[in-house]
């Protein structure tokens, strides 16, 4: 988000409905809840409060909605997600949503 | 055709399509449900029914929640916004949608504060960053997304975060298959049930819809062989005269859900006696306001909220569309006056709506299977 606030409508279907597979890099010392997730090499923090009688731990992939990771998934079903989203011409509209959480305030950082 | 080469297992998708074409008795026509919206976009984007038999007719349901949203809620938040020192925040997908006086969009090109949040904390947030202002969200979304916005809730009243609020528009989907299912000109023979819902809420809640009303349901993932496997589960059970509710995507759906996620929902909403879906009119619990418990971070409870009602024009047909009486182009304003770009009726709003999928793949006529010969 810009100063200005300038609003970018991404494309594609309904964002919020979209379920993006990410892997955890880490889990805040400080916050059990709060998680740097990749995301096709993309970091943001997502928060891990719908899954505290599952808790991932680094390593593990989970489906994201809305900032929020709702599943845990397996690797091989975390890639067949970005696939899915790929074929459903949603990849781009995940990546930007991805890149909207936190309010941009973390930059990206590239994974190793 | 362009995209086979992306399908995984093409082998697999002729195998299911021919599978399906051995299961269809070939002296009965199949309606099948796909109750969301991502299916329905999914079903198009693929071309799906150029694979199936002309006998199996796909209708689609009420699970976009941008579509069956009243006009009326939009024009109630905006007109929250409009007082002094409001920052009205959602997301993206609600930004273009038409208010009566325009869009969340619209409204901010005249001067007011819209901002496009990704996800509910992040409006807390903006809150913490703009302690001189009220930052309302706009809370939309079945079950997918409600319980993010009841731990967002939560940590406002924890954190105690005063100048918060949410504006909820949360909707359940069982009370939105009853209500198609109690209608007196519906006619289905079973339900591709929704993926990302059932992650949450699970399987069980389904049960009444096998047991009680005898029809199929297969909860079903979002590739194209997820939807077709989906069609032949149904298939198999029609056949057999059977009516259960089966997991297809059981890869990412636990059959009891998310109880985290129940548990937040519990905790922070409860049903209203009766909301207002477009296309579909009023029904009894299906939609969720906030407990007393949180009443200050409720827009409802804490600021006067006129309680627009705007009625669709009589001429659009969206209920006949959602209930599967009509197909999208068989309504009057189909195309004409209701596009995408100016959509009259509800399902015309989003592009997961029936009619802006329809709109949107039909002149491409995207037959993204053909080659495939089945």
């Amino acid at each position: 988000m810009g100063a200005d606030h300038e609003i970018e409508i991404p494309p594609g279907g309904c964002h919020m409905c979209l379920a993006i597979p990410g892997k955890i890099v880490e889990i805040a010392s400080d916050n059990p809840n709060s998680a740097l997730v990749d995301v096709v090499g993309m970091r943001r923090r997502v928060d891990l409060g719908l899954l505290e009688d599952d808790r991932p731990v680094p390593g593990d992939w989970v489906l994201i909605h809305v900032g929020f990771a709702m599943s845990k998934i397996s690797e091989v079903d975390a890639l067949d997600q970005m696939r899915t989203l790929e074929m459903l011409g949603e990849s781009e509209a995940a990546i930007q949503e991805v890149r909207g959480y936190g309010l941009e305030e973390v930059a990206d950082k590239q994974a190793p | 055709m362009k995209y086979v080469d992306e399908f995984r297992n093409p082998e697999l998708i002729t195998k299911a399509a021919e599978e399906i074409r051995r299961l269809a008795d070939p002296n009965r026509h199949y309606r099948l449900m796909e109750v969301c919206g991502g299916h329905t976009h999914a079903i198009y984007r693929f071309g799906l029914k150029d694979v199936l038999p002309e006998n199996i007719e796909l209708i689609h349901g009420p699970g976009c929640p941008v579509c069956v949203l009243p006009m009326g809620r939009i024009d109630d938040a905006l007109a929250v916004a409009a007082q002094p020192d409001v920052i009205f925040a959602a997301f993206g997908d609600m930004m273009r949608v038409p208010g009566t006086n325009g869009s969340p969009l619209e409204h901010k090109a005249r001067g007011m504060d819209v901002r496009i949040v990704y996800s509910p904390t992040d409006a807390i947030k903006l809150a913490k960053l703009n302690p001189q202002k009220h930052v309302m969200f706009f809370a939309i979304g079945f079950e997918t997304t409600a319980p993010s916005t009841a731990l967002t809730l939560q940590r406002a009243k924890l954190e105690g975060i005063h100048n918060f609020s949410v504006f909820c528009n949360h909707v359940t989907i069982i009370p939105a298959i009853r209500a198609i299912l109690d209608s007196p000109d519906m006619r289905l023979d079973g339900f591709i049930g929704p993926g990302h819902v059932s992650t949450v809420i699970g399987c069980r809640p389904y049960e009444w819809i096998a047991k009680n009303e005898r029809k199929p349901i297969v909860v079903c993932g979002f590739e194209p062989l997820d939807l077709l496997q989906s069609i032949v589960m149904l298939l198999t059970q029609l056949k057999k005269g059977e009516s259960k509710v089966e997991n297809q995507y059981k890869r990412v759906v636990p059959w009891e859900g998310n109880r985290a996620a129940l548990k937040a929902m519990a905790q922070t909403f409860q049903l209203r006696p009766y909301f207002e879906w477009r296309g579909l009119g009023f029904i009894s619990q299906s939609a969720l306001s906030i407990r007393d418990e949180f009443a200050e971070w409720d827009t409802e409870q804490r600021f006067h909220v006129p309680g627009i009602r705007v009625t669709d024009p009589k001429a659009a047909q969206c209920g006949e569309v959602l209930k599967g009486v009509l197909k999208p182009a068989q309504c009057k304003l189909f195309g004409r006056e209701c596009t995408p770009e100016n959509p009259v009726g509800a399902l015309m709003v989003s592009s997961e709506g029936s009619c802006a999928a329809y709109y949107n793949y039909e002149h491409r006529k995207v037959n993204l299977l053909t080659s495939i010969s089945v």
